[in-house]
């Protein structure tokens, strides 16, 4: 007998609350011993995070681009929209899972959660604030901010500043934590039937003929899909090679004269390209952006530091291609030596394809409330229907553990419609070192 | 070379060490000379025994020039020597020239044979120092090291005694060499010694690292390497400041720390500014 959870478009994320154990295939939560984590904390990170007030609008807040309902992404778009409609440079990566990044952006310019969300309220077309001051009024004369921050850190007025807010918010976003997919459970969950055979011959190009995995690792007990690491793979620097010369030496001419790096390359779309070298200006760093994780990709379309290319089918054709989009393209002369042509046949790029859609999480698994399971057939055939696009080509997953553990409850919270699952009894957290 | 072209201030020109083939072939020297075409800088090469022993380095001189050479520039005196000379009846004993190229290319190899300068340069060279004040800065660009580290492996240039003496009178003498894909640094009196790192061949992982048997002689010390999945690690360039009249050499080392050597004045010779001191250095390793 076959039963299927219909889920809302929603997170079902272990949110709100510290995490004990991390889910099947991910390691335990780095928390810096001078953040550590309370429900009280979270709690208030998670508000500020959906607060859209702290914008120079009121319209856009962390949520705005980072929507539970997208996997934390603001899919479909291609580039974010911040206030008054302003476009950026760059593609929303996932919020979920960011909490065992080394470094946080595409260009790893900021070192940690803590300081990552000083940026986003006062770049311009982000939250548009011109500094912090309109923010920190708010949080300091709101009644229940007043009183969150007073409970979390015994401070109130001025003590509160940008480090407590960017703590908090670091701390909600250590509960962003997703694994236990089909590829998770396949793999250290020991159920040989979680993958089907086209998933598992393409697990077998991802580790062997396609070597994505050099780069998104894998490893022995647990796979974050990245090597925390930057290069340049071929994606926006291609169309604009034979510019980056007189491009790279201009970026560091304004960076002495003082610009800002964040603001720079999220308005300049040509600084965006240069990438990594924008913050080391180390030339063996041009073009070369952080490897983003895996997981939940087929639900965060499109894709790539510049949201090009809106299929995961059209990312295997590229790295197929040896780094360029299409066939008529040029490389460019600083692509990572690890980016060659792969030889892969069409079939071969299905079940590459496939095995990327089986590393979503149950989360964020399942389209809408009204979805209706299709029924009968458990049977794993290889898919027919390959994600085009994030609505596109859900898989039925319906012989495969339902989306609840068991000894977890569902909780409604009022205020912004999200579910929550709060795991029984959840212990004290455990602290890492960094 | 594209990195190279975004160098920010631009070098004044680019200085090649040699070995831009592998077994002396023509296409290989085409193939090289074409990888190097997008350099946007004058460049000035040295060659290496793997140019060189198929056609004693016939097809090399038709395509980039003269053997070994000198120039000025901003008030330094350049020299570039061909040091993979050898013995001329090793040169003439083999039945055919891949033969000789093919022992000369292979390491360990008993019947391989010294490098040197010989007779006839190093007059050259001591016509060409006799009209060169001794205070005036002195580059030597050679593919060898010329002084004496390991024979096997011709990290060794047989008469390096006699073009140090050559060099010995001036008051600041820099030579720098290609060959051993590694950051090597010496002084030997006034001569400061620094080495390129190579754009290929990596040096092999520690077996430790690589969990196989290794090969490598066993005087040889391993390199410590990053990360065994960085293809590129282990390989690198670098910028070479001439200002003060000594050189200061920025190694641009891919997927691993860059590291500069540089001559520290008050010590009289070449150190690395970060893993000098016997304390800051990183062991061997010895386990996996
Ligand atoms: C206008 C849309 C927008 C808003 C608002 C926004 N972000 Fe982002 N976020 C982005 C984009 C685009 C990037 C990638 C920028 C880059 O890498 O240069 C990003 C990157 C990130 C990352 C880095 C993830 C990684 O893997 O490197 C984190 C974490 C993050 N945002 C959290 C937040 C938080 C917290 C807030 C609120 C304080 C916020 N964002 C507000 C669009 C937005
Ligand atoms: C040399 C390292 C490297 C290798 C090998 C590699 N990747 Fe990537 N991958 C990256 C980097 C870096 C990015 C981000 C590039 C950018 O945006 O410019 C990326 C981006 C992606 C993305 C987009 C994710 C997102 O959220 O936008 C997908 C999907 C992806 N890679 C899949 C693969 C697959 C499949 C393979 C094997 C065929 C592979 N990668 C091989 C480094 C690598
Ligand atoms: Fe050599």
């Amino acid at each position: 007998m076959k039963f299927r959870l219909s889920i809302g478009a929603m997170a079902l994320l272990v949110a709100g609350v510290p995490l004990a154990n991390p889910p099947l295939g991910l390691p335990p939560v780095p928390v810096p011993a001078d953040n550590p984590q309370t429900p009280e904390k979270i709690a208030l990170g998670e508000r500020i995070f959906h607060d859209k007030r702290l914008s120079a609008t009121g319209e856009v807040g962390c949520v705005s681009c980072h929507d539970p309902a997208m996997a934390f992404t603001d899919s479909p778009k291609r580039v974010s929209v911040g206030v008054n409609g302003l476009t950026g440079t760059r593609n929303a990566p996932t919020v979920v899972n960011a909490a065992y990044m080394k470094s946080q952006f595409w260009d790893g310019r900021e070192p940690s959660l803590e300081t990552q969300s000083h940026q986003p309220f006062v770049n311009p077309v982000e939250g548009g604030l011109e500094n912090h001051a309109p923010l920190l009024a708010v949080v300091r004369s709101d009644p229940d901010y007043a009183a969150a921050f007073q409970r979390v850190y015994g401070k109130a007025g001025e003590q509160i500043t940008m480090t407590e807010i960017g703590q908090a918010i670091a701390s909600f976003e250590r509960t962003l934590i997703a694994g236990n997919s089909p590829f998770d459970r396949y793999h250290y969950g020991g159920d040989p039937r979680a993958l089907n055979d086209q998933e598992r011959r393409g697990f077998d190009l991802y580790l062997n003929k396609a070597r994505c995995v050099s780069c998104h690792v894998i490893e022995q007990d647990q796979a974050l899909f990245t090597d925390n690491a930057f290069h340049n793979v071929g994606v926006g620097i291609n169309q604009i090679q034979d510019e980056i010369p007189p491009l790279a030496s201009a970026f560091l001419e304004a960076k002495r004269r003082g610009a800002d790096v964040d603001k720079t390359v999220l308005t300049d779309p040509k600084a965006s390209e240069l990438g990594r070298f924008a913050v080391t200006d180390d030339i063996s760093t041009v073009g070369a952006f952080k490897t983003p994780t895996l997981r939940n990709v087929a639900r965060t379309a499109p894709y790539m530091h510049d949201g090009s290319l809106d299929t995961l089918r059209e990312v295997v054709i590229h790295y197929n291609l040896g780094g360029k989009s299409q066939e008529s393209d040029r490389v460019n002369p600083y692509l990572s030596g690890g980016i060659r042509p792969l030889d892969l046949s069409e079939p071969e790029i299905d079940d590459l394809v496939a095995f990327l859609e089986a590393l979503t999480s149950p989360e964020f698994a399942a389209t809408t409330a009204t979805t209706t399971s299709p029924t009968g057939d458990e049977d794993h055939e290889p898919s027919t229907v390959t994600a085009q696009l994030p609505e596109a080509g859900e898989r039925d997953r319906s012989d495969r553990p339902a989306a609840a553990e068991p000894g977890a409850v569902e909780l409604r919270q009022p205020e912004s419609g999200l579910h929550f699952r709060l795991p029984l009894g959840f212990p004290h957290p455990t602290h890492q070192g960094d | 070379m594209a990195e190279t072209n975004l160098l920010s201030p631009k070098p004044d020109f680019v200085l090649y060490g040699g070995d831009i083939a592998q077994l002396g072939l023509k296409e290989e020297i085409d193939h090289g000379l074409e990888l190097l075409s997008p350099l946007r800088y004058k460049t000035y090469h040295a060659l290496g025994e793997h140019d060189y022993y198929l056609d004693l380095g016939e097809y090399w001189e038709r395509r980039i020039g003269p053997q070994y050479y000198s120039f000025d520039h901003k008030g330094v005196h350049f020299v570039v020597l061909n040091s993979i000379l050898t013995h001329d009846d090793w040169i003439n004993k083999w039945p055919t020239p891949m033969d000789r190229m093919m022992t000369m290319a292979g390491l360990d190899n008993p019947e391989g044979s010294p490098f040197m300068v010989g007779d006839k340069q190093r007059e050259w060279l001591r016509r060409d120092l006799a009209k060169v004040a001794k205070t005036t800065p002195l580059v030597v660009l050679s593919h060898s090291p010329l002084q004496k580290i390991f024979r096997n492996w011709n990290f060794w240039t047989e008469d390096a005694e006699q073009v140090q003496a050559l060099l010995a009178p001036f008051e600041r003498v820099s030579v720098l060499y290609g060959h051993v894909h590694q950051i090597q640094y010496n002084q030997i009196g006034n001569i400061s010694f620094n080495s390129a790192m190579a754009t290929a061949w990596p040096w092999p992982y520690p077996e430790t690292y690589a969990q196989a048997p290794s090969h490598l002689p066993v005087l040889t010390v391993p390199m410590n390497r990053a990360d065994p999945f960085q293809e590129r690690d282990a390989t690198g360039w670098q910028f070479v400041d001439i200002h003060s009249g000594r050189v200061a050499l920025n190694y641009s080392l891919n997927d691993n720390g860059n590291r500069v050597v540089a001559y520290n004045a008050a010590t009289g010779q070449p150190e690395d500014q970060g893993f000098q001191p016997a304390d800051a250095r990183i062991p061997p390793q010895t386990h996996y």
